[in-house]
């Protein structure tokens, strides 16, 4: 359904161009989740709106690539015709739902405002679509709730209120971008849930943007990490949790706090900062920072390998030289400890 | 808004200029116009409350029949630079390339104090009632558009501006129906500080004798003709002042009074809080 071909996404910023998506291919089928994770800075935000355009022209430029979407390539298409698949093919909801809906206007009228941009519908029509959507998104009482203002509303039930103005034209691709970043925990559980519902009962083709990784391999099949602009690795969910064959994804999972682990153990970060974008390093991106490093690392760019069972990863390493590599690292850090 | 004491006051000051103005002709007891030069100067009294001038015209009536051209100016200007402030300072908050155009000669016109810039208009194009509604709105919309462009880009910045483009949201709908309602508040009130500067403006012009032609009374006017004979009769200057004073004082009142009453944040508070008192009455009864 939809289809990125080597998309090259540049800002041209004061300091030089910065490379924010550096040749990303990659692949949605109908109905299916999708989980693109990586650390702040490394692209995924950038991407996810270059999919609907949405990056600010000038900086933003796109020198290279495709994005195919229903047999159209989306960066062909003029503003105008983009506008009719904004909302109406792809919808997206952001991280921040406090600001993301118009202070001076009545939930239900900036609902009935996204049902009717699309769709030619009476007011009354489209006030009972309302309805039924908020209905959908778990909002108790909908039917007085259509006459409040945003601000009346929690961050938990605002953030249903934006995924019911996504869903209000059924649109085949849904982008969450960090959808529950500044929920709490509680509300993050009961948001991924009903995003779970909702695909379910819509059959909606969901990309969701975050960092968490909890959130991946809550909700995704397949999974892109992303390290500084581009893909390094991509498989379905067990495969990058369980058969990890890249140093960064290896890295970021090891980074996080297990229920298991000896609680005195300090949690094991990923030294050094993400490379300068303008002036990426020579040979691999991640080099300067990974733990596997051969000197090869350092001249040599690695492409995405499949490894099989529709899982690549772009490390020169082959399996059985990463394994390799991993037991020496843990059992350096096992001797470390003990001393 | 009018539950503010401070609000209800301003409103009700200037509602009652408006409506004495108005209908003054209906209840005055001297047309203003009515020279009587037998009383000429005359101390304010039961007859003559604020006093007569030096046609013996009864000074009340000339101020409250001279509010007709002040107020009819200021409201004028007020809308005119408000209509233009905004439509300008929302092309340049928006597009970014029309941005630079505009705000350089809205920069340019800025450079010049603004009652200099009236009175160089006025000057050139003459002294009636159009020229001076020209010059002051040529006078006071830059800053209009000032605001509304620094406001706009505040608000552009905002999620919900990207929510609705994200929705296929035409540019007008973002416009007039996101941003514009979002910076309502400071148009209003920026709106209301116009008007009272008009009014100020108006009567400045007039008091140096390059506004309005001394015939048609507006406060400025009155002003102007009584610097003459302010030691042997003060009411003369005092009365139409004092009208400027009161009514500019009003007019900035209510322009707070408006600013509070447009927060969106405070519109629907206290409803909502007795909506849930009532459910919650309803639910345990």
């Amino acid at each position: 359904m939809l289809e990125v071909k080597n998309l090259k996404v540049h800002l041209d910023t004061a300091s030089g161009i910065v490379k924010a998506v550096d040749g990303v291919s990659f692949h949605v089928k109908a109905g299916e989740t999708v989980g693109i994770v990586g650390e702040s800075g490394s692209g995924k935000s950038v991407l996810a709106h270059s999919l609907m355009q949405l990056n600010p022209v000038p900086p933003a430029t796109y020198p290279q690539g495709e994005i195919i979407f229903e047999n159209r390539n989306l960066l062909d298409l003029k503003e105008k015709e983009l506008r009719k698949i904004r909302g109406n093919e792809i919808a997206m909801i952001f991280q921040d739902p406090m600001s993301s809906l118009n202070p001076v206007f009545k939930i239900g009228n900036q609902l009935m405002e996204a049902i009717r941009t699309h769709q030619s519908m009476s007011r009354q029509n489209a006030e009972e679509k309302a309805l039924e959507l908020l209905k959908d998104v778990g909002i108790p009482d909908p039917k007085s709730r259509l006459n409040d203002y945003p601000h009346q509303f929690s961050g938990g039930m605002r953030q249903r209120v934006l995924i019911a103005i996504a869903l209000a034209c059924q649109p085949k691709l849904l982008i969450a971008d960090e959808p529950t970043t500044a929920l709490d925990v509680t509300i993050q559980a009961q948001i991924l849930e009903l995003m779970k519902d909702i695909q379910k009962k819509y059959g909606t083709a969901i990309i969701i943007i975050t960092h968490d990784l909890g959130v991946v391999a809550q909700l995704a099949d397949r999974v892109l990490v992303m390290y500084s602009g581009r893909i390094v690795e991509e498989g379905i969910t067990g495969d990058i949790f369980y058969h990890t064959s890249m140093p960064y994804t290896w890295s970021l999972l090891r980074s996080l706090p297990r229920l298991d682990s000896d609680i005195h153990q300090r949690l094991k970060s990923i030294q050094g900062q993400p490379p300068n974008l303008v002036d990426p390093p020579k040979g691999c991106n991640f080099s300067p920072r990974c733990p596997f490093v051969t000197e090869q690392c350092l001249e040599v760019d690695p492409s995405l390998v499949d490894r099989g069972n529709g899982h690549r990863a772009a490390c020169i390493l082959s399996e059985s030289e990463y394994e390799e590599r991993k037991h020496e690292i843990q059992d350096i850090e096992r001797e470390g400890v003990e001393q | 808004m009018f539950k503010n004491k401070r609000n209800l006051l301003a409103a009700g000051v200037l509602l009652l200029i408006i409506v004495a103005t108005i209908t003054a002709s209906l209840w005055l007891k001297f047309p203003p116009t009515h020279i009587d030069p037998e009383a000429r100067l005359l101390s304010p009294s039961g007859k003559n409350w604020f006093g007569t001038d030096h046609f013996g015209r009864d000074i009340f009536g000339l101020t409250i029949v001279a509010a007709r051209v002040t107020l009819f100016v200021g409201v004028v200007v007020a809308l005119l630079s408000t209509v233009l402030g905004t439509i300008t300072g929302l092309i340049a908050g928006y597009y970014k390339k029309a941005e630079f155009i505009i705000m350089r000669i809205i920069d340019g016109m800025l450079a010049f104090p603004a009652l200099l810039l009236a009175l160089a208009l006025v000057a050139a194009l003459g002294g009636n009632v159009t020229n001076i509604i020209i010059a002051l709105t040529f006078a006071f919309w830059p800053v209009m558009t000032r605001i509304v462009r620094s406001a706009v880009l505040q608000v552009n910045n905002i999620q919900y501006i990207e929510a609705a483009k994200t929705t296929g949201t035409g540019d007008l709908v973002i416009l007039f129906r996101y941003i514009l309602p979002n910076v309502l508040s400071p148009i209003i009130v920026q709106g209301t500080f116009i008007f009272a500067k008009a009014i100020l403006a108006e009567a400045a012009l007039s008091f140096l004798g390059v506004g309005i032609d001394p015939s048609t009374p507006t406060w400025g006017t009155m002003l102007q003709e009584s610097q003459v004979y302010i030691t042997i009769a003060p009411w003369f200057s005092i009365f139409p002042g004092v009208a400027i004073v009161i009514t500019v004082l009003a007019l900035n009142m209510l322009g707070d009074g408006l600013r509070d009453a447009f927060d969106p944040h405070k519109k629907n508070q206290k409803k909502s809080t007795k909506k849930l008192f009532r459910n919650r009455k309803q639910k345990y009864a």
